[in-house]
């Protein structure tokens, strides 16, 4: 079948059809310099400020879902099939303010206004979502929004206000669902696309044969999900990075499959996908989850993607790997199914071979006497990279410990297990002399290094810590908090 | 026209923000959303890599040859003077030729057809360089025997030795004090577009118009009057833009003039944040003396402050350190000195509170000094050492504090947040807690409101009332989130008792209002309010004679009324008034000015009254630390600001809010980090940590002290709110302190270092451990 050569999308109540798309064109750039839609902001250029919030919708197991994401870091070409949703194209009934503009004006939560149209996105997005949402969500929400003027309370205030001033069965994005619905399907591709200069090439796989195939044509390109990290590399370090492959639409990337022995998440399911099979099978992960990045990043950004790049400050690896996991990698003509820990080798150094691309992670259920624990330490509470990331998980018969995985991101050049303090814990009874001395072996276990986010020093002394938090939060005896609540 | 009672968007009374509908719709324009005339061309900088070297050799020819790059401007470009220091010592080249003193130093610009192009292009450069050593901080810099960048400040009142002898305690240590990156969200941005003979236009995000516009002129060498500078909004400020424009500028400026096309500069996060100037990080020796009952009888301090390569405006700022040195305590015996110390850093600026901040930090730091010393509440003692009554009223400056109105501002939050039940509660939940640890503080703020450098406190003002009765208002302020142009338009409503949407607000700009001052020192209304104030007054004096002598009255019997105008007997409609006038040839247009009575400041001999009034303000706050982990969160916070009586409650409560989250900010997860090259590594908010909606306080309660009345004559008796409420932040940082001292028992004050990221707080969990 021939290559489709450009893109098709919805802008606003716009038709656009692009040919010879540059693979690194972001959107944001799209928005403000091609069709002077000025409203959407770059504050960072690194999906930290939420200044460039739009919403985009896309079709998911046949169904029309609109998410906030972040215009800066996220690529054109990826919008093939896509409605974008940016500030310009909000309204009320007959010309008044959206709702949630409306919110935002009478609780003055605007000041200077550089912020405020990629708040009004988050805030539309939650509305949506949720029309009654409680401070906690709220907060959740704009983790990924900085605002430097109001402080945020008249924000919240008006995001807890919003339904007051119209309910979202009312709005333009319910009211024409289906119309819209039918549109994307209409344009939906029908083959491989192929587009932009030799140089800056962006290539959309028709499906996983195919993206197999083109990995096979094109094994250094660059596979790009979520472009959450790879659009730093674009924007911040101008890094080459052609060709591009583009898997954030391929469907049969983002299954999540529930078996008896585990839970089964594809590559190309993104946090916010995966948060409700992750809360139910895991509940010591639902509050990390929120924790990692801000909301759009989590709309965007993948598992598989965070494992792919093999950074040792990933959130996902070091509670991935205490749980067991494996991960399968696949190319043209087979797949491999490994352990999480064993695929991060060095430094910027994966077990992946060309052609090869993450296509699945298997999380073992948990075993009855199996405690677990996540836990991330960094400046911020949120949307902040952990100074150090731990997964902690034990299984305990008759009060002895039989069994501990214990794994820690931010603390070696990748994310790695500590494994002198699990044998300090193997074969010792549940109690604090263990973790005592499971938080002195653990010192032994790295030797980290000082950087912007944390010194050697208090990254050795809260890893240690965190084996004692580990041991206090499941002690039946202890009294009182030993950790702050979440909200 | 309706008949209004009263007028919308009075004096006093909660107004929206001006631009509120244009921000959240997202047509509120700012400087990059102009549009983009025919042949605009775009500038980026190229940056030095190493952080002190000589200069050996330069080339650009890669950079030139690149695709699309059309010219690279260097020192030899700047075709009148290369500087752009703000305060004139010529430390600041636009671009250096010899040598460069910081990591990331502009060394020359890249033009080119796009944006993209002259970022890209600008990589390209080869510099021989010929390193030598540098020095980051103060501590280094005085090492290295580095210079200070400007004269220092000394502040000296009573005799310290003397005050010593008589105390009982005496407490000398060291406090070391970070600095702080502005972040507004919207970066520096200048668009300059050329004009016939020598003019040009700049558009830019900047406090100080007239300072761009003077330092435009000056590296073109051409009169001020040839340059324009026009500032409609700016995506926040805080002080980074009141001289940080001043390169922009240039570069857009030399550039536009060069090839006659327009010129668009503006850097990303990184080279922002890099290349352009922060809050001053300071260190800090303090020695104090005190009596049994916590009253303080002799305080000494030294402030060296990391001010970068040059002196920008690290006078000014050391200076309001020393100034703020005392809070609201009264310094029987007090000597005072700054020390403005150069460093092979970015040139440090100004920022909310503007050296003030660390001045009251070290303030409230003794204060707890005293409280573990002696096993007091800390809030006994500040009450111990509040300015008084005569003879305990004189500042280390020699200013009266005659405006005080903390005691019962105190009391009330005191009162309100329940202070004493819960910090005693705190300390029984403490004893049983084994793992988390809670503190809490109530810390009070009094700040001083005026430019220590007197003559820029002036304003202007342009007002026309056009012939249909509209009114366009022009003023030397500029809008950067504060609600400004709301206030000063509120004023002009009041004024001519109009409503407020027939009030045009239009753009700063040099040419309607010249020699103005920063939007800066939370001067903004106070300084324009007034000159506004004297244009409607000047109109309104025309206006009143010319209906006085048409309807035959005297000019006692003309009343402004609600959108009327009562003259005599009759009533007439405000705009047929207006009509009348412009048809009997009555100038409808006035320039108004202002100026701050009463102040004056001899630095020599570190005496006067460079303080118009003081506002006030108080927070307490509550905070849970995890002693595992230093990770901590912020419970509660109440606060009680003082306004006197405000313009627009809402917007100062905004205000209020804002300062104080940015303020805690400052003391807790927003940390500058440079690397042993001496490159900064905390440099966009992926690693540069600001406040997020969820770091605010689980409760938080802002008032207004509503009964506050400025005693002084300004306008409609109001006070400054822009800095003070930013030292609210403080209460957080001590109730962290707290917490950490549980540990040991309260009896050793734990010397928290700011800002207090988890880890500094559970490395100094650490150090206490054992010592209870």
């Amino acid at each position: 079948m021939a290559h489709q050569t450009g893109i098709r999308f919805l802008l606003n109540g716009q038709d656009i059809v692009l040919e010879d798309v540059k693979a690194t064109t972001t959107l944001l750039d799209f928005l403000r310099l091609e069709q002077r839609l000025t409203g959407t902001k770059e504050g960072c250029a690194e999906g930290d400020c939420g200044a460039c919030t739009v919403l985009v919708g896309r079709l998911h197991g046949g169904a029309l879902r609109y998410e906030a994401v972040n215009a800066c870091i996220r690529f054109l070409a990826s919008l093939n099939g896509c409605h974008v949703v940016t500030v310009e194209h909000l309204s009320g009934p007959k010309g008044r303010l959206h709702p949630v503009q409306q919110a935002m004006v009478e609780y003055h939560g605007s000041q200077c206004g550089f912020c405020t149209p990629g708040f009004v996105m988050s805030l539309y997005a939650l509305w949506m979502e949720n029309a009654q949402p409680t401070e906690t969500q709220v907060e959740t929400a704009v983790q990924g929004n900085l605002c430097r003027c109001t402080g945020y309370e008249p924000i919240v205030k008006a995001a807890l206000a919003v339904n007051q001033y119209g309910t979202p069965a009312n709005d333009y994005l319910t009211t024409e669902r289906e119309a819209l619905t039918a549109k994307l399907k209409a344009i939906q591709p029908q083959a491989r696309v192929v587009t932009g200069p030799g140089d800056d090439r962006a290539i959309l796989p028709l499906d996983a044969a195919d993206l197999a195939q083109v990995l096979a044509e094109n094994p250094k390109a660059t596979i790009v999900a979520g472009s959450t990290d790879v659009g730093l590399w674009v924007t911040k370090f101008m890094k080459p990075i052609s060709p591009v492959v583009f898997v954030s639409h391929l469907e049969e990337l983002k299954a999540i499959e529930l078996t008896d022995e585990a839970l089964i998440i594809g590559a190309g399911v993104t946090y916010t996908e995966s948060e409700a099979a992750i809360r139910d099978a895991f509940p010591h992960l639902s509050a990390y989850w929120d924790r990692i990045a801000g909301w759009q990043v989590r709309n965007m950004g993948t598992i598989g993607g965070n494992i792919a790049n093999g950074s040792p400050i990933g959130d996902t690896p070091p509670v991935l790997i205490s749980l067991g996991a494996e991960v399968t990698l696949q190319k043209k003509g087979g797949s491999r199914t490994l352990p999480l820990e064993e695929f991060f080798i060095d430094y910027g150094k994966q077990d992946r071979e060309p052609g090869d691309f993450v296509a699945s992670i298997r999380i073992p259920l948990r075993r009855d006497g199996q405690i677990d624990a996540a836990y991330k330490i960094s400046k911020r509470r949120d949307e902040d990279i952990s100074s150090v990331a731990a997964g902690i998980s034990v299984e305990v018969a008759d009060g002895v410990i039989t069994a501990a995985r214990i794994a820690f991101g931010g603390m070696a050049a990748t994310p790695k297990r500590a494994a002198g303090a699990e044998v300090a814990l193997v074969g010792q009874p549940w109690g604090e002399a263990a973790f005592d001395a499971a938080a002195e072996a653990v010192k032994q276990d790295f030797t980290p290094l000082s950087d912007w986010r944390a010194s050697a020093d208090y990254r050795a002394l809260s890893a240690s810590n965190l084996l004692r938090r580990f041991y206090l939060e499941h002690d039946a005896a202890t009294a009182g908090a030993v950790r702050l609540a979440v909200a | 026209m309706k008949d209004h009672q009263t007028i919308s968007g009075a004096v006093h009374h909660d107004r929206q923000h001006d631009s509120a509908i244009k921000h959240v719709t997202g047509r509120a324009e700012y400087t990059d959303d102009i549009a983009e005339p025919y042949g605009t061309l775009h500038a980026y900088l190229g940056v030095s890599t190493v952080t002190h070297a000589n200069i050996k050799g330069i080339d650009l020819s890669a950079v030139r040859n690149a695709p699309g790059v059309v010219d690279v401007l260097t020192a030899a470009d700047v075709p009148g003077v290369n500087d752009i220091s703000p305060t004139g010592k010529h430390d600041e080249p636009v671009f250096p030729t010899e040598k460069v003193e910081f990591h990331g130093q502009p060394m020359f610009a890249v033009i080119a057809e796009t944006r993209d192009t002259a970022r890209r292009a600008a990589e390209l450069a080869q510099v021989d360089y010929e390193v030598l050593p540098h020095a980051l901080d103060p501590v280094q810099a005085q090492e290295a025997g580095y210079p200070m960048v400007t004269d220092p400040l000394k502040l000296e009142r009573g005799d310290v030795a003397a005050g010593r002898k008589g105390a009982a305690h005496r407490i000398q240590a060291q406090m070391t004090v970070g600095g702080q990156d502005h972040m507004y969200l919207e970066g520096h941005i200048a668009f300059a577009i050329p004009g016939e003979d020598e003019d040009v236009t700049v558009h830019c995000s900047t406090q100080h118009p007239s300072e761009a516009q003077h330092m435009v002129a000056h590296v073109l060498g051409v009169a001020n009057n040839a340059v324009t500078v026009n500032v409609r909004r700016m995506g926040g400020g805080f002080g980074g833009k009141e001289s940080q424009m001043n390169l922009f500028c240039a570069v857009a400026a030399i550039a536009a003039k060069k090839h006659n096309r327009p010129v668009k500069i503006r850097p990303d996060r990184d080279q922002d944040m890099t290349a352009t100037g922060k809050r001053h990080d300071f260190v800090i020796d303090y020695d104090v003396a005190f009596d049994d009952a916590g009253r303080i009888q002799a305080v000494e301090g030294g402030f060296a402050a990391r001010c970068g390569y040059s002196s920008d405006l690290s006078g000014p700022v050391t200076d309001r350190a020393l100034f703020h040195a005392d809070n609201a305590y009264f310094y029987p015996n007090v000597l005072l000195k700054s020390r403005p110390m150069k460093t092979n850093t970015v040139s440090n600026t100004a920022f909310r509170g503007f050296g003030g901040p660390q001045g009251v930090v070290a303030a409230e730091r003794m204060i707890e000094e005293i409280a573990y010393a002696l096993g007091k509440d800390p809030l006994d003692v500040r009450k111990a050492n509040f300015y008084g009554e005569e003879g305990r009223d004189l500042t280390p400056y020699h200013q009266k504090v005659e405006d005080n109105i903390l005691d019962r501002l105190i009391g009330e939050l005191e009162e309100n947040a329940e202070y004493r039940k819960r910090r005693e509660e705190i300390i029984a939940i403490n004893k049983e807690s084994k793992i988390i640890k809670k503190g809490i503080a109530l810390t009070p703020v009094k700040f001083g409101i005026s430019f220590t450098a007197t003559h820029y406190n002036q304003a202007g003002s342009l007002i026309h009332v056009y012939n249909d009765g509209s009114i366009h208002l022009n003023h030397g302020g500029t809008e950067m989130g504060q609600g400004l142009n709301t206030k000063v338009a509120q004023v002009v409503a009041d004024a001519f008792q109009v409503d407020f949407e027939r009030i045009k607000i239009t753009k700063t700009t040099t040419e309607k209002v010249p020699n103005t001052s920063a939007t800066a020192a939370s001067s903004g209304s106070d300084l324009n309010g007034m000159a506004a104030l004297d244009a409607v007054e000047q109109i309104i004096a025309r206006l009143t004679k010319f209906a006085a002598e048409k309807y035959e009255v005297s000019e006692a019997e003309v009343e402004f009324l609600p959108n009327r105008v009562r003259v005599g007997g009759e009533v007439i409609p405000f705009d047929t008034l207006v009509k009348q006038a412009y048809m009997a040839r009555v100038q409808l247009s006035a320039a108004g000015f202002y100026k701050t009575p009463e102040i004056h400041w001899d630095r020599a001999a570190g005496k006067g009254q460079p303080f118009f009034y003081y506002a006030y303000g108080a927070s307490c706050s509550e905070v849970s630390v995890d002693t595992l982990t230093g990770e901590y969160r912020v419970e509660r916070t109440d606060i009680l600001h003082d306004v006197g009586r405000s313009l627009n409650p809402i917007l100062d409560k905004g205000q209020v809010e804002g300062a104080f989250i940015q303020g805690m900010g400052w003391l807790t997860t927003e940390e500058l980090w440079w690397d042993g090259a001496g490159r900064l590594r905390t440099h966009a908010p992926s690693t540069y940590k600001i406040p997020l909606a969820s770091d605010r306080p689980r409760i938080f309660n802002t008032g207004l002290a509503e009964w506050s009345v400025n005693k002084k004559r300004t306008i409609k008796r109001s006070k400054a709110v822009g800095e003070p409420p930013f030292m609210l932040g403080i209460s957080v940082f001590e109730a962290l302190s707290m917490a950490v001292a549980s540990t040991a028992d309260y009896k050793v004050c734990p010397r928290l270092d700011a800002p207090a990221t988890p880890e500094r707080v559970l490395m100094a969990i650490e150090t206490l451990k054992g010592r209870g």
